[in-house]
């Protein structure tokens, strides 16, 4: 059996960490645990370096007989921009975390279902194992992948290879359709089943939409988390009027139960801290102060 | 009169704003002086005292006799340990409260003597237990805390091949995540964890048994397994906006603060700095989320039901948050989070209580005075209300639990006659010495199964 310990010979060993879009990465690593369990649904944490942050992260595929875990993620700030920097191996993976999707535990009732995913922004990645699973067992899955511009497209041919019909939009229209997501499924309306993940405001707007087209919804919650096993309850979320925890209650819920505006207003609790952070890890001392957020009035 | 040697402690004023560690520790002068208070009973009460056992005479007559190696050899023959009971135990309930001297003045300082030995221990590098050749058995740990890391001693003396599994990227379970800094100092738990390396302990870090690797699995892989996963599950309050931003779980806190160092200039991990926080709970978990959020700047009060008599926390943390500076709300409880518009904690509303008579508890009952209700103002809301053990490894797994989720492990063993659980998730969260009790119970049960097997 593998064995990772803090001081490994035998450290999560990176096999490509590489820009696929503007400020979008493509992260493949050596995780035998990790890949011998998971399935379409569970994500992972994964640190850096020792003094990392604990970073949640979506899993984009698994190679059951290679070992590799492959994980797209976007700098979004200090902790995502140190791990571009990983060449090497990172400190730790950790998971897989969750709970898998639904469907997948229960794909025999989905069968001859009509299913759509949607995918906005760098919330594809873990659309395509989940229909790249469906696909492999018989399912048949629509997609719609909603970005701002032709620029922060990625995966487009392995999207393809996974489902019936990939409909792409972006803001600006510089690739498909211009318009939102939520533009697209009112066009493509005939649904028994939707999935949708990306943004917390993307997937309110989604969720809102389908209650008035009466198409049941999965929404996947990416919340702030700590240790991503129960443990501390940062990630709670109010679905249904009910305290849940993301981590190990989800992070696949029923989109019309979940609470997003409340949702929302929790992803904002440490954008000072990581505002701050991240703008001295761009401009070093150079920041003058004045952007509002570094303290420096 | 014969009084203890008290322990030198950092001034609350300067340790309010650091987490060094806050008991100093006995210098050798001291250590002997204390030593010698000892009355070297033929029938000592003390050792009864001590979930473990430690032969506390002996170790004591070793330290008057300049002989600390052998001391040291003396407690490791009962505790797997001693650097860190000699920190977190509660002494005074235990060990302390038996001593005879305790009777008409002070016991003997046993957990200060043991901190002693255990430091110098550690300091000089004596040796750790020794390493049996392979006996052919191997048997599987769940959980790098307290207990697991107890059992994990025990049968490594013994000559057993063990693994344990840590769901955490640092070992050493609530010691590490749990327990700040300044009341234990990591580099105690990892010295503690490196002595059970080099005895050949092979930890998995970032296990998350029942989704990394099944239980089943371990099951079907080693002779024996010991679930020793705690009480890692938080309880929140129940009452209306404790969502809001603003309101943590004394687990998050601590975590954050102590796994993530948090506290540390240019940390990676943010901890939310505000201005007044309100601790809510009487125990030891409650003293460190206040001390450490103290630590970091916050006005700190404990909300606490009933009173200063009723507090379960351990005496000395409570004299020590008292002197850094703590309030203590008392005879109160929250029935509802305030918040502005931006969903952020502005204060929260607490109904006065009284005490009733002694409940079946046998502590004071309390109830709510009718209609007497206060506001607090505050921009933070920690809960320390206490744990619950986490489902993850037994939840799909042959294992029984009974309704509040502890493992039904009568006598240490579970439905499964392969599979042994102790600790915190067995009884729920109760204390290291306790967890560690279970954890050598555990192992002598395990040694005893496999050679007979």
């Amino acid at each position: 059996m593998a064995c990772y310990n803090e001081y490994g010979d035998d450290m999560y060993k990176i096999l490509k960490n590489e820009p696929i879009g503007e400020k979008i990465y493509l992260l493949e690593v050596e995780a035998p645990l990790v890949v011998k369990n998971c399935l379409p649904g569970q994500f992972v944490i994964v640190m850096a370096n020792e003094d990392s942050e604990r970073i949640p992260l979506t899993i984009y595929d698994y190679n059951r007989e290679t070992s590799i875990l492959s994980m797209i993620y976007q700098v979004v700030g200090s902790s995502t921009l140190e791990l571009t920097k990983k060449k090497e191996s990172l400190f730790s993976v950790a998971g897989p975390l969750g709970k898998p999707s639904e469907v997948v535990t229960n794909i025999e009732e989905y069968k001859g279902k009509k299913i759509v995913m949607i995918g906005g922004g760098v919330g594809i990645a873990p659309v395509y194992p989940q229909a790249k699973y469906f696909k492999n067992h018989g399912l048949s899955v629509d997609i719609i992948y909603g970005a701002k511009n032709k620029d922060l497209l990625i995966i487009l041919e392995e999207l393809k290879s996974v489902c019936d019909h990939l409909v792409v939009v972006t803001d600006d229209g510089s690739n498909g359709k211009q318009g939102l997501v939520t533009d697209a499924l009112k066009e493509y309306h005939d649904y028994d089943l939707c999935i949708v993940m990306g943004s917390t405001i993307m997937m309110k707007f989604v969720c809102n939409l389908t209650k008035e087209l009466n198409i049941k919804t999965i929404a996947s919650m990416n919340p702030i988390m700590v240790d991503g096993t129960g443990m501390c309850g940062a990630c709670r979320l109010l679905v249904g009027n009910e305290v849940k925890f993301a981590c190990v209650d989800g992070p696949e819920f029923d989109g019309h139960l979940v609470d997003f505006d409340a949702a929302i207003k929790r992803m904002n609790l440490y954008k000072e801290e990581e505002g701050r952070r991240y703008l001295k890890d761009l401009e070093g001392d150079t920041h003058s102060g004045g952007c509002g957020i570094c303290g420096d009035k | 009169m014969d009084e203890k040697v008290i322990m030198r402690n950092l001034d609350p004023e300067v340790r309010s704003h650091t987490f060094e560690e806050v008991a100093l520790g006995y210098n050798e002068e001291e250590a002997l002086k204390e030593a010698n208070r000892c009355l070297q009973c033929m029938n000592p009460r003390c050792v009864k005292g001590c979930p473990v056992n430690i032969e506390i005479p002996r170790f004591i007559k070793a330290i008057r006799e300049h002989n600390l190696e052998e001391a040291y050899h003396v407690i490791l023959e009962s505790s797997s340990l001693p650097a860190i009971c000699g920190r977190v135990c509660p002494q005074e309930k235990q060990c302390e409260k038996m001593c005879i001297k305790g009777f008409k003045g002070d016991a003997i300082a046993i957990g200060s003597l043991e901190r002693y030995v255990a430091d110098y221990a550690l300091e000089h590098h004596l040796n750790v237990m020794e390493k049996k050749p392979s006996i052919g058995k191997k048997v599987a740990i769940i959980g790098s805390g307290p207990s697991g890391l107890t059992c994990a001693g025990e049968l490594l003396k013994e000559g057993v091949d063990v693994t344990i599994y840590e769901s955490l990227h640092k070992a050493g379970g609530v010691l590490t995540y749990g327990i700040p800094e300044f009341r234990l100092p990591k580099k105690i738990v990892e010295d503690e964890v490196e002595n059970l390396k080099a005895m050949g302990a092979n930890i998995i870090l970032n296990a998350v048994v029942g989704k990394t690797i099944a239980l089943e699995e371990l099951e079907n892989t080693f002779d024996d397994v010991y679930i020793a996963t705690g009480a890692g599950l938080p309880k929140f309050l129940g009452i209306p906006n404790e969502n809001a931003n603003g309101v943590f779980s004394a687990n998050e806190i601590l975590t954050r603060i102590n796994l993530m160092k948090s506290y540390e200039e240019d940390a990676k991990t943010p901890v939310k700095k505000g201005k007044k926080a309100i601790v809510v709970g009487g125990g030891n978990v409650a003293m460190d989320a206040a001390r450490s959020l103290k630590r970091i700047g916050y006005d700190v009060s404990i909300v606490y039901r009933r009173t200063m008599e009723e507090l379960p926390a351990r005496k000395m943390e409570i004299e020590h948050a008292v002197e850094e500076g703590i309030i203590f709300d008392l005879l109160k409880n929250p029935k509802e989070i305030l918040i502005d518009e931006n969903y952020n904690v502005r204060g929260v509303k607490v109904a006065l209580m009284e005490l009733t008579d002694v409940d079946e508890s046998g502590r004071r009952g309390v109830k709510e005075i009718p209609g007497q209700t206060e506001e607090i103002a505050c921009d933070t809301i920690v809960v320390a209300l206490g744990t619950m053990p986490n489902p993850i490894a037994t939840e799909n797994s042959d294992i029984i639990t009974d309704e509040k989720g502890l493992i039904i492990a009568p006598e240490g063993v579970t439905n499964n006659p392969n599979v042994y659980a102790g600790g915190d998730a067995v009884t729920g969260a109760a204390t290291v010495i306790l967890a560690m009790e279970a954890g050598k119970k555990a192992a002598s049960q395990i040694l005893q199964q496999l050679k007979e097997a």
